[in-house]
């Protein structure tokens, strides 16, 4: 019955979706303000049948209902409860339902907190995203209906969930990535509502931005998740593999940094319009064409959901038809004059076009090397393979570009400055840092010259942005700090940036200055890795709730001094068969102490992996930071204030059927 | 997730043993330091022709450890890494090469990168150069006699 | 309306062109890196007579060669097809891959031998050379040995009639050649 029930839950969320779709719609047409104060009701009735048919799902999971096809494919009854709940997304269908939950929360979110906005705008902007519900709803209702049942062959228990998803990083690893994927569409949603209405000035990227930064800060914590899962899951160390389905996750996100960049020039500036609206389109873009590349089988992946080129037909219908349409109308309705607000070649815009520039090549650069397979293999020219090499090749002298431009960033003025003011500003600090670059590099590790470089491009990064800080808080009033003229805006920018140059420093340090080992150790045997010793105590038995384990504990001591003991395990699941490897990782601020177990060699001995990773943790801590960051702009006391302002440098038309408030 | 995966293993050759979906961690003994980096650098470069992308170092199918294998073999058989490259390129194909060759196939992977940057920058460039050349709008006659007025209104 | 507009547009309707071939396509399908290229020299047992073969003596007409071994489940399943091919008269060498040499005598002499001559490769040389990735496969060369077609995965009747018949012709109808060729001998 309750299977049944979602079931039903769902149709009628179609059904609204498709009112959503059409009727607001319609009323702006016509002018009808009955129809379009419809769009926020409608959002909360897809919302909340979507959310019922997630619950009740969730309940056929929690209650092992194994003749729901799903719970049989990815469910267990020995398996822990959190992890029964968190197979409903671990699959095709179910992760599908989520998507179009977290979609209806978005809807639900734009509808209500967007009181100053004028109707017609909102009526445009929930039936855009209307139709994008429409088309995952009859998605999955057609192709991948979560409710399919099993009978009358009910089997007696389900093929259990599988052992690498069994972990709480990838519990919220989805949901995260689901939110920025899918909170994109709000500033797609926008482009086409203001493309529609034929109003490209600054308004719609007011109203865009706190919107993007949100989804695009959950999009970052997503995927700095799913790295750092990677790495203490997977056992090789590795935290990035130029995967086509973290390719289908990184092209938005690079989009996606474009566009948040874009959206503030736009804002404050009025130009950059034809570039917003674009990558407003092209952001969300990249996220349905990540939905079509992981679950076509187009291309080959470990984390691809099961291949069905039929759902692809599917998927690539929709994406020609949202896509192509929005297009379509940029083509048609982008402005056609260039906004007359003028920039010299030394301003903030023009460092901002840079950023724009890089962000927009270097997501080009993974989509092309991501289809590149397929380009070659549609051409008959052969079977080619693109890979962590290429990636890395073209990829880190991009961001090494990038990053002097990031540096005078948070400094510069906007319309006009001066180099020379620039160097005033930060040529000692800049030369000071140039000094201790090489220094650290040698200091913490030997020395290096990609480590030198990376301590110094950080270190720039980071010192541009505390420039800025400092000048905020001292100047106009000598003597004392005006901690107020920190804006949560300015601030959320400052930790993204020197989050990002941490990003770039863990990257680098961990890729040059890593070590590793693979032996043979038995207890009593010890072995010396980046100054520390590693001796192999002894090797037990250890059961576990749906699992046994051999375990082999570590002591890790240097110079004599205890530093750990750690327990790497290899798992055997009982449900599957499968076999897991469990590493044991001693995680420090500067470096990782990492221990994987291999096979085991003869009846006492094992094959160990013994890894040092210096710096690892500023990858997961930098990105955690670029996350925070965007999510603390939205704080700023602007985008709390209800009203409209004012007329904006820049807009051309009226205001139409606005509704001020 | 790995559902397709599955498929495809059990299908060519399946054995009786459980599944394992792990890091493969296993122990050679190389007369040099500098093979043993080169065997991890290869041995990352390289493709498992059968599996769903992986390289062979991380791979635990059999053909991933027999190519593991014949890596170390040729390794200490003193052969260049061109030679080992071209020796598995010519088995299994260019698939089997994570770093693509430059040939003429792949000339637009790999340019395409620079090209976009330098096109980029000179769009911009050429961007400036316009707007130079481009003379700010005048005010015209009523505009400026507007102006005009305004202003000796403001200033009594 | 400007024209360069209308470049993403056309740049997504290419990407889409792509994609929708794409779908057609097995990104997993590796083709032979052999293909046209002679059958690899070796020298190995003959797994019944123990004397030592190499490629020459696969060179007398087109025949197939087909990797298997006993810990492969899936030549298990192609097994019957395999003998029906060679009672029809299909040529077929065997290619025992990191196998067992007792093991496979006896499960050929249990299940039916549909081998010319079976290559004993226990390394797996001769698979490294040919390409193999994986049990069971099957290679078709021709009269002068070189390599002409591969298939990946088990031979049924349905892959037989699709893709192998431009080399063997006669072989279209494997029941009706039985029939003819049964009151030939006669």
């Amino acid at each position: 019955m309750i299977p049944e029930l979602g079931h039903l839950s769902l149709i009628i969320a179609f059904v609204l979706a498709v009112g959503l779709t059409v009727v607001p719609f319609w009323g702006t047409v016509r002018g009808s303000a009955a129809a379009m104060n419809l769009a926020p009701s409608l959002s909360i009735g897809i919302l909340v049948f979507t959310a019922t048919a997630f619950g009740l799902l969730a309940v056929s999971f929690l209650q092992d209902d194994f003749s729901v096809a799903v719970v049989a494919a990815n469910s267990n009854s020995l398996l822990p409860p959190i992890f029964k709940f968190s197979a409903l997304w671990g699959n095709h269908e179910g992760s599908l339902l989520l998507w179009v939950l977290i979609l209806s929360s978005w809807m639900t979110a734009v509808a209500f907190l967007s009181r100053g906005l004028p109707l017609v705008m909102i009526a445009r902007v929930l039936s855009v995203m209307g139709l994008i519900a429409v088309g995952f709803l009859a998605f999955s209702l057609l192709t991948s209906n979560p409710f399919e049942r099993l009978l009358p062959n009910t089997p007696l228990d389900g093929s259990d969930l599988n052992p690498l998803l069994q972990d709480p990083g990838l519990i919220i690893h989805p949901p995260l990535l689901y939110m920025g994927y899918v909170g994109l569409s709000v500033p797609f949603a926008f482009a086409i509502a203001a493309l529609i209405g034929g109003r490209l000035d600054a308004s719609w990227a007011r109203w865009s931005r706190p919107w993007t930064n949100v989804a695009w800060g959950f999009l970052t914590l997503g995927i700095m998740l799913g790295s750092w899962w990677a790495y203490y899951e997977l056992g090789w160390g590795g935290w990035w593999f130029w995967d086509p389905v973290e390719n289908a996750s990184f092209m938005p996100w690079l989009m996606g940094t474009a566009l948040v960049h874009s959206l503030a020039v736009t804002e404050k500036r009025g130009v950059f319009r034809s570039w917003t609206v674009l990558l407003a389109i092209f952001a969300f873009s990249l996220s349905l064409l990540g939905t079509f590349l992981v679950r076509s089988g187009v291309l080959t992946s470990v984390h691809a959901f099961a291949a069905d080129p039929e759902r692809g037909l599917f998927i690539l219908v929709f994406l020609a038809l949202v896509v192509g349409g929005s297009l379509l109308l940029y083509a048609l309705r982008a402005p056609a004059v260039a906004s007359r607000v003028a920039y010299e070649v030394v301003s903030r815009e023009s460092l901002l076009m840079v950023n724009n520039l890089i962000f927009t090549v270097a997501a080009t650069i993974v989509l092309l090397g991501t289809l590149f397979p397929l380009v070659m293999d549609a051409l008959s020219l052969g079977k080619y393979s693109v890979g962590p090499p290429y990636f890395n090749a073209v990829f880190v002298p991009l961001m090494a570009l990038l990053m002097p431009f990031m540096t005078f960033g948070p400094l510069a003025r906007w319309r006009q400055d001066s180099p020379r003011r620039w160097l005033h500003e930060l040529l000692v600090p800049a030369v000071a840092v140039a000094v201790l670059a090489p220094l650290l590099s040698v200091l913490l590790f030997d020395f290096n010259l990609w480590v030198a470089l990376a301590f110094l491009l950080s270190g720039w990064v980071t010192l541009g942005v505390l420039k800025e800080a400092w000048h905020r808080l001292t100047v106009g009033a000598p003597g004392s700090l005006q901690w107020r003229r920190l804006s949560p805006s300015f601030l959320g920018m400052a930790l993204a940036h020197m989050g990002f140059a941490a990003v770039v420093l863990g990257a680098v340090v961990v890729s040059q200055h890593s070590e590793e080992q693979d032996l043979r150790m038995a207890p009593g045997d010890s072995a010396e890795l980046g100054g520390y010793r590693f001796e192999m105590t002894r090797i037990s038995q250890q059961p576990g709730p749906n699992y046994v384990a051999d375990q082999a504990a570590f002591l890790v001591t240097r110079g004599g001094e205890r530093i750990a003991t750690l327990t790497p395990e290899k798992r055997r699941y009982l449900a599957s068969n499968q076999v897991m490897t469990e590493a044991a990782i001693d995680a420090g601020l500067l470096r990782d102490l990492y221990i994987a177990l291999g096979e085991p060699i003869g009846e006492q001995a094992w094959a160990v992996r013994l890894q040092f990773k210096p710096m690892v943790r500023w990858l997961w801590i930098g990105a955690f930071f670029i996350g925070i960051g965007a999510l603390v702009t939205v704080l700023d006391r602007r985008y709390r204030s209800q009203t409209v302002s004012g007329e904006v440098a820049g807009s051309v038309k009226g205001q139409g059927l606005g509704f001020a408030s | 997730m790995r559902d397709g995966f599955w498929g495809l293993a059990l299908v060519l050759c399946a054995s009786a043993m459980a599944m394992k979906v792990h890091a493969v961690i296993e122990t050679y003994e190389f007369t040099s330091p500098a093979l043993e980096q080169r065997y991890h650098q290869l041995s990352q470069e390289l493709r498992c022709p059968k599996c769903q992308n992986q390289n062979i170092a991380d791979s635990n199918a059999p053909i991933a450890r027999d190519l593991r294998v014949v890596l170390v073999e040729q390794l200490e058989a003193g052969q260049s890494d061109e030679e080992i490259l071209a020796f598995m390129v010519a088995r299994y194909g260019e698939f089997v090469r994570y770093r693509p060759t430059v040939d003429r196939n792949t000339a637009l992977l790999w340019w395409a990168p620079g090209l976009l940057v330098g096109a980029g920058f000179v769009a911009l460039a050429l961007h400036f150069i316009g707007r130079r050349r481009m003379p700010a709008p005048a005010l015209s006659d009523s505009e400026a006699a507007q102006i005009k007025a305004l202003m000796a209104e403001k200033d009594p | 309306m400007q024209a360069r507009r209308f470049i993403p547009l056309l740049g997504f309707a290419l990407l889409s062109l792509l994609l929708f071939r794409g779908l057609s396509l097995d990104p997993t399908a590796l083709p032979a890196a052999r293909l046209g290229q002679a059958f690899p020299e070796f020298a190995k047992p003959e797994l019944r007579s123990g004397e030592s073969i190499g490629v020459i003596d696969l060179k007398t007409r087109p025949a197939l060669v087909n990797v298997w071994a006993t810990w492969c489940y899936s030549c298990r399943i192609e097994h019957p097809y395999l003998l029906e091919l060679a009672g029809a008269g299909v040529p077929i060498y065997g290619l025992n891959y990191k196998d067992d040499e007792a093991k496979a005598r006896a499960w050929l002499a249990q299940l039916g031998d549909p081998y010319q001559l079976n290559i004993v490769d226990v390394e797996g040389t001769v698979g490294l050379d040919l390409g193999v990735y994986g049990a069971p496969e099957t290679y078709v060369i021709d009269g002068d040995g070189t390599i002409v077609h591969r298939h990946v995965g088990i031979l049924d009747k349905s892959t037989f009639h699709a893709d192998f018949l431009t080399w063997f012709p006669s072989f279209g109808a494997p029941e009706a050649s039985l029939t003819t060729r049964g009151s030939v001998a006669k």
